[in-house]
């Protein structure tokens, strides 16, 4: 697709400012942000895609589209110095072309000369986000932020340390069969509720693994694609969606799965029933079971009862999961696990997995992708894909 | 209560928080005993943490909003390893929910829902970190 002609420039705005004392960066960013908002007559409630680089604080642009209240079908945050921003320009047309977002903000932003004066840290990433020194001093980590999550699931819904036991009970039973993973002895229910409690109701074994490595993935024209002697795997459809606190209105019992997967959905053209298998990003139990119910394999807060019993388990259940075994016993390298998920799903839809967990008929695959903290500041992805010769 | 299950935030684990030009205000407040939310005269919302812009209108026209102090635990988690620490989100009476620890309090106890108050606790370095107790 030409994206010539497919989309516009609306609004600029040039900061007059030249020396920033007195502001923070990610103000400067909003201030910015609203100047061109207020050249093309447009409010922020109208963007739905944002494109910075490296110049703003935080994970990507989320901290910065959490700052400025923006709720968002597009994040880019590419990152190619002084021409990231020319860059983006490219990337929103590409995305308003395809029809994935129609309003596209682009900031760029920083106080170089302030920081310098006022003897700032000054790093990679713009410097602190401005949620950090509210956070920092109370000691959020990766499995705290997550098992809050947990324990509020289990306050709306009774969702029980039991039943999130189940995913990672499943997920074993698939890394029996890969000879690479790092963990392959099939654990119990009563393994995961045994053994110890790292911040609660999370288990040591409701956590994914810590591994090196990493993986990669081509994807080619369909041109290409027709030309090579390999299984023709399309993309049918994929949303992303990043999500935050929303100015204080939390609500941790949902992701962004919720906007990623009916974006995805609606794009295939198929719905969460047909799909024959799925990765779901798995740092924790938790955020499979919560993953689920946003996904719409099954009601919010029922994701608990979805999971038990060997649901997800390969040739037991109604949706087998993670057959590579996981970032729960598997490998999540650099503390990442998306490729693996999309890596996995081609196999399955492939026939390539292993033979003890292969899929039958495995013609329509979803993958999941979940970034920093489920269901408080985090990043959303969906991919699903058929086999276009099968 | 027990000394194995009843832990407050240990003086030594105290984090100043990084302060920067719009944050300042709420930090300065603390030192005062007071917990501030920005309040948007435009659009009438509360939010937390607080920012020059509205993060629901985007106005600039916010202000400081002194609060009660008084709220709820919407979730929490006590971390195990090392010296145990509750870390918890808060809603405050005046809507936004805020991430916090909760400490004077026994662990075993603690509940979702339960009633919860601020209590500062001096950093040593102009500000005090706004915990919840139970009450």
């Amino acid at each position: 697709m030409s994206i010539k002609g497919k989309a516009y420039i609306a609004g600029i705005y040039e900061h007059p400012l030249r020396e920033g004392t007195g502001k923070t960066v990610p103000q400067l960013h909003a201030e910015v942000a609203k100047g061109a908002l207020e050249d093309a007559g447009l409010h922020k409630n109208d963007i739905d895609a944002y494109y910075c680089a490296g110049d703003v604080p935080g994970m990507g642009g989320i901290n910065q589209a959490e700052y400025m209240g923006l709720k968002l079908r597009q994040i880019d945050s590419t990152e190619t110095g002084g021409s990231s921003y020319v860059l983006h320009v490219r990337h929103a047309a590409q995305a308003i072309a395809a029809g994935h977002c129609k309003v596209a903000l682009i900031t760029l932003a920083g106080r170089p000369r302030a920081d310098a004066k006022e003897n700032y840290s000054v790093r990679p990433g713009g410097g602190a986000p401005a949620d950090y020194g509210f956070e920092a001093p109370f000691r959020p980590s990766i499995v705290n932020m997550y098992a809050m999550v947990a324990k509020r699931h289990m306050h709306e819904f009774g969702t029980t340390s039991a039943q999130l036991a189940w995913v990672k009970v499943a997920a074993s039973h698939h890394a029996q069969h890969n000879p690479h993973a790092l963990l392959r002895d099939v654990v119990t229910v009563e393994d995961v509720l045994n053994s110890p409690v790292v911040s609660d109701p999370l288990h040591r074994l409701d956590c994914c693994v810590m591994t090196d490595g990493g993986g990669a993935i081509i994807m080619v024209a369909p041109e290409i694609a027709k030309s090579l002697k390999r299984p023709r795997i399309r993309v049918l459809g994929a949303g992303e969606a990043p999500k935050h606190l929303n100015g204080g209105k939390v609500d941790l019992t949902y992701s962004g799965a919720i906007w990623s997967g009916a974006d995805a959905f609606a794009e295939a053209g198929v719905k969460p029933s047909d799909i024959k298998y799925a990765s779901i990003y798995d740092s924790f139990t938790i955020t499979v079971v919560v993953t689920l119910e946003d996904l719409g394999f099954c009601a919010k807060g029922k994701g608990g009862a979805f999971v038990a019993d060997g649901n997800l388990i390969s040739g037991v259940g109604k949706l087998p999961f993670n057959t590579d075994g996981g970032g729960l016993c598997n490998n999540h390298p650099s503390d990442r696990g998306g490729i693996t998920k999309v890596i996995e799903a081609v196999r399955q839809v492939r026939g390539e997995a292993h033979p003890k967990v292969q899929v039958p008929n495995c013609n329509l695959v979803l993958a999941h992708g979940t970034g920093g903290l489920l269901g408080s500041r985090m990043g959303s992805a969906t991919v699903i894909m058929d086999r276009e010769d099968a | 209560m027990s000394d194995a299950t009843t832990k407050t935030a240990p003086r030594s684990k105290i984090r100043a928080p990084r302060i920067n030009d719009e944050s300042r205000p709420f930090w300065e407040a603390t030192t005062r005993g007071e917990l501030l939310v920005k309040h948007c005269t435009a659009c009438g919302e509360n939010h937390y943490f607080p920012r020059t812009f509205c993060p629901f209108c985007f106005s600039d026209a916010t202000e400081w909003l002194k609060c009660s102090g008084r709220g709820t635990i919407y979730t929490y988690s006590v971390t195990r390893r090392g010296e145990p620490y509750a870390i918890a989100y808060v809603t405050l009476e005046e809507g936004p929910t805020m991430l916090t620890n909760l400490i004077d309090c026994d662990f075993d106890r603690l509940a979702v829902g339960q009633a919860v108050k601020v209590k500062f606790v001096d950093t040593g370095e102009g500000s005090a970190l706004p915990f919840f107790v139970p009450g």
